[in-house]
């Protein structure tokens, strides 16, 4: 647990449901939709971590698929009705959190409460407005989205919620959006994020709920990668792990990727090792994620050419230079988007390991260039290597 | 695996080769004198430059050569680690071995080397402003050498200015002062590369502190000149076939081996090739150590078929120009992504210093090799074959090209024979007494040629150490470990140096011979012991390049990477295990080759 997070005895102050509308409101801001094209540090509050992320790689020039977010303004629209807020507060109350099944059944009960506040029409037009215009923008009518969760917790800046709350993959239409973007409200309850806060001591009240709407990405392959080499820090080069499909299969580690090393600067693969690839997981037309058996030469064939590869570590290195440290980056060469730009990057965050080692110099005391050129002379590189 | 190298004592060379060593001086072979010494050291063959077995004159350029690198070290900068690096001759082959300097010596050494090597890294320009005047100077010594025939009788002005010196005197100094200045352009040669060497050794060794894998090559193009008078030879070609094109003769380029260039526009581009040639065509298809090497200006058909192929891509709408903003431009981004990984600003401070250092020194260490390897030495072996041709005429060679199979030394004993039966006028012994001789040592030196020499000798140190030889001839404790092993390394595959970045898969041609370099067709892959710098214009024609040997900084190295050509260097087996018509992959990143 990060030392930032306030502590919060849970026995003694029990959260009142009243919060979620007595939250910190910024009242100058109104707005029901931010683009991720448009998104500046001033929103950051209202779009919550993911969809932060995702504008701040905008800025960064990164190729994130286009999309916006329907802000927390929104979202606090469904806590008006004073109804609402007491029913949920009730249930909140009646949870045994040792009783996982009952959890279960109340976080069910809460989501069908949320479910059914209808979505305030100016909202709903709002978002069905933002989706035409990114409809428009991809030249496809009714595009497939995915509709992601973005909880956002100003004073948590350092809480984890990845995988708590709901993301929808193959989303059509305004209106499958705007019920999916209700699904994501409500999965601010899930049971697994109502234990989790239990168990962190976070009040409910301090998370608030943003929406991301993007357009849904078709990866032919996908994968990560480390703006470093992972065995020795060098920080030139760039390791890329791939593989065909969703990136699911990489992440989950359901198969060994394909690895490879990239020259960041000479912007050449300089070290591959092609593995024997046994599942993918792919979208159907019906709009689902399949996973399915590999076959045949796909399975020991590169899942990515050079190009791709050379692309990745670009990007990769163009989104380290932004951060400003070593970065894990998520990516995936899109079917549908023509080569060159077919590249796009998903998520960017801060690399863990080496990043924690200390920066040391190789030059100490300053630079004497004959003193220097007797060294190497004396003792050679290679002398030093080979010891 | 063996953990040395056979003895040179216990090599045995062909059948029928009794008597080889004559052909060569004796304090150049091995021998019972120096055993006990020989026998402990490590030789490699040095295939880089020496690959084919030397006839008796071109030992010469091989002695003059290794002297003169060493001297540079051992005695002149006082390099702290390094003295000479020793050489012999074996069965026609040259071997080399790196002398260290005795680990207590070398700390004396260091103030020594400091004072020298920094006067001259200190003046490095005016130094090298310098060097370019007394290498030109000393060209145009040797081109004004007379070798001609001792006349019937003196020219009269001998008689009316005094002189009291005749032909036969000039004909004795001409010679010895030809000796002299080929030795004085091999000093020369040396003067700045072991310097500039260690300057880029010094950064080389910095980036790899830094970044663990960076690649040679990155290294390599952030020090790179641009405007490089290697280049020049070739630039000017694509010059000559712009303007054949330009001038409406491009078909007079047909047939390279019949060019004939008529009226005004002829006339015109007659003109451009007469400025260009003069030096820039003073350059060899190989490198400038044998007697047989092709040079330019003397075979016309060799720059002319460059000049088709070029005209034919030009007329196909191609850009062969070299697109200087665009290599300045990467250079710079390279450079300027490297310093920006930097851990500290003290790390941009050494790099700004160490690179801006081997900048100064690199102009160099690049156009040396047109200077002397092509320049002078194109001038060097002109000037050999007018002294076989008037000994062929006087009667003292049965033909110009049985000098080569003399000694240089032996050479002075002819000439002599020359001058004092000129003088008596009476027989000289010559012609009959070097016939037998010339006769049997040719015989030798063909069954030399045909006998494949052993990759090294004797024991390996524990870690090669000596930069030059890391540098320049690509061997390191890894590239010897490999060839001691290279029985039992996969059959089908080769590891060497990464020298130009970049994968391809394609037909392998086998390239013994500079002569054989046009036999490659468009797209194979050339895979040669080692390539020449006059090879450039057919990079454009393959895919990739494999050479048996040669470091990050050989001449070919510095090419491939300059026409963007993949290439692994230094393979060591690359010619005996690949064959032509081969399917092969060329991994130039990681320095693998695999026959597929």
């Amino acid at each position: 647990m990060c030392e930032s997070c306030p502590i919060v005895d849970w026995e003694h102050e029990l959260p009142t449901v009243r919060s979620f509308t007595a939250r910190k409101v910024d009242a100058t801001m109104t707005d029901h939709i931010v683009w991720f094209d448009r998104y500046d540090h001033s929103h950051k509050p209202f779009v919550g971590g993911k969809n932060a992320s995702l504008g701040e790689m905008m800025m960064a020039e990164l190729p994130v698929p286009p999309g916006f977010a329907v802000t927390t303004v929104a979202y606090d629209q469904i806590w008006v009705d004073a109804a609402t807020v007491t029913a949920v507060n009730d249930l909140l109350r009646s949870i045994d959190h040792d009783d996982f099944a009952a959890n279960r059944r109340i976080s069910g009960e809460i989501r069908s409460i949320i479910e059914a506040v209808p979505v305030p029409d100016e909202v709903a037009a709002d978002i069905a407005v933002a989706y035409q215009a990114l409809c428009d923008h991809c030249g496809v009518a009714d595009l497939p989205v995915a509709v992601r969760s973005s909880a956002t917790a100003e004073d948590l800046p350092d809480a984890s919620f990845a995988g708590q709350q709901d993301t929808y993959l193959w989303i059509q239409g305004a209106d499958s959006v705007i019920d999916h973007v209700r699904q994501c409200w409500s999965s601010i309850f899930t049971d697994r994020a109502i234990a989790y806060r239990h168990s962190m001591g976070y009040l409910h009240q301090a998370i608030a709920m943003s929406v991301g709407v993007q357009k849904m990405v078709d990866p032919v392959a996908s994968g990560v990668a480390f703006t470093l080499n992972p065995s020795n820090g060098d920080r030139s080069q760039v390791a890329i792990d791939a593989s065909w499909g969703l990136g699911e299969a990489v992440v989950s580690g359901e198969v060994t990727p394909d690895n490879f090393l990239v020259d960041k600067v000479l912007r050449e693969v300089i070290k591959r090792e092609i593995s024997d690839k046994g599942v993918e997981y792919k979208l159907t037309d019906g709009g689902t994620v399949e996973k399915l058996e590999i076959t045949g030469d796909r399975r020991t064939s590169p899942s990515v050419t050079d190009d791709d590869l050379v692309a990745v570590a670009i990007l990769a290195r163009r989104a380290e230079k932004h951060y400003g440290c070593p970065q894990d980056v998520e990516w995936a060469i899109d079917r549908h988007l023509p080569t060159g730009e077919n590249v796009v990057m998903l998520q960017s965050r801060p690399e863990t390991v080496w990043s924690q080692k200390p920066t040391t110099s190789i030059s100490s005391g300053g630079y004497d260039p004959m003193k220097s050129i007797v060294s190497t002379l004396v003792s050679p590189l290679h002398k030093k290597q080979d010891n | 695996m063996s953990n040395r190298f056979p003895s040179p004592f216990e090599i045995e060379g062909p059948e029928g080769i009794e008597g080889w060593e004559e052909l060569y001086p004796y304090s150049s072979t091995f021998g019972e004198n120096r055993k006990d010494y020989e026998d402990n050291r490590f030789w490699f063959w040095d295939s880089m430059h020496w690959g084919k077995a030397l006839t008796p004159w071109d030992a010469t350029f091989m002695e003059l050569a290794l002297a003169s690198l060493s001297q540079m070290n051992s005695r002149h900068y006082r390099i702290p680690p390094a003295d000479g690096v020793d050489f012999r001759i074996l069965y026609g082959y040259a071997f080399l071995s790196p002398v260290g300097v005795d680990p207590s010596q070398i700390e004396a050494r260091v103030p020594q080397f400091m004072e020298r090597a920094g006067h001259y890294f200190g003046n490095w320009d005016s130094l090298y402003d310098n060097w370019l005047v007394k290498v030109k100077s000393t060209i145009e010594e040797i081109e004004a050498i007379d070798f001609s025939p001792l006349p019937e009788m003196e020219d009269l002005s001998v008689i009316t200015d005094g002189l009291g010196l005749g032909s036969g005197y000039q004909l004795q100094s001409s010679y010895n002062q030809f000796k002299d200045l080929i030795l004085k352009a091999w000093n020369y040669h040396f003067e700045f590369l072991n310097l500039g060497y260690a300057a880029y050794l010094d950064f080389f060794g910095f980036c790899k502190e830094a970044f663990p894998s960076i690649p040679d090559l990155g290294i390599a193009k952030m020090v790179a000149g641009v405007e490089v008078d290697l280049f020049r030879p070739n630039e000017e070609l694509k010059g000559l076939a712009q303007k054949a094109v330009d001038l409406g003769i491009s078909r007079a380029f047909d047939d390279p081996n019949n060019v004939t260039l008529e009226g005004a526009a002829g006339a015109e581009w007659q003109a451009a090739w007469d400025v260009a040639k003069d030096p820039w065509f003073n350059f060899t298809s190989g490198n400038g150590f044998y007697h047989f090497d092709k040079i330019w200006v003397e075979n016309p058909d060799i720059p002319y078929t460059f000049i088709k192929d070029y005209i034919a891509r030009i007329e196909a709408g191609e850009d062969i120009s070299r697109p200087i903003d665009a290599i300045i431009e990467e250079r710079d981004r390279v450079v300027s992504e490297y310093r920006d990984l930097l851990a500290t600003d003290e790390d941009r401070e050494a790099f700004d210093g160490k690179l801006g250092l081997a900048r100064v020194v690199f102009p160099y260490v690049e156009n040396h090799n047109f200077y002397i390897e092509h320049w002078t030495m194109s001038v060097v072996w002109r000037k050999l074959k007018e002294l076989g041709a008037t000994l062929e005429t006087a009667g003292l060679l049965t033909s110009k090209d049985d000098l080569v199979f003399l000694r240089r030394d032996e050479v002075n004993e002819l000439l002599w024979d020359y001058y004092a039966n000129w003088a008596v006028n009476s027989p000289s012994a010559g012609a009959k007494h070097w016939a037998p001789i010339v006769d049997r040592r040719r015989a030798i030196h063909a069954k030399l040629s045909d006998w494949k020499a052993p990759k090294a000798l004797g024991e390996p140190p524990e870690v090669i150490t000596e930069p030059f030889t890391i540098m320049l001839w690509g061997i390191t404790s890894e590239s010897v470990n490999n060839w001691l092993g290279s029985d039992e390394g996969a059959e089908n595959e080769l590891t060497g140096m990464a020298a130009s970045p970049g994968t391809v898969e394609g037909i392998a041609r086998i390239i013994h011979d500079p002569d054989e370099v046009n036999d490659l067709l468009q797209g194979e892959i050339l895979v040669a012991p080692i390539t020449a710098p006059s090879w450039a214009p057919v990079f454009p024609r393959i895919q990739a390049c494999v050479t048996d040997i040669g470091g990050m900084m050989s001449h070919a190295a510095i090419v491939c990477r300059e026409y963007g050509v993949p290439a692994v260097t230094g393979t060591g087996f690359g010619t005996d295990k690949i064959k032509t018509g081969d399917r092969i992959r060329v991994d130039g990143s990681s320095g693998k080759v695999t026959i597929l």
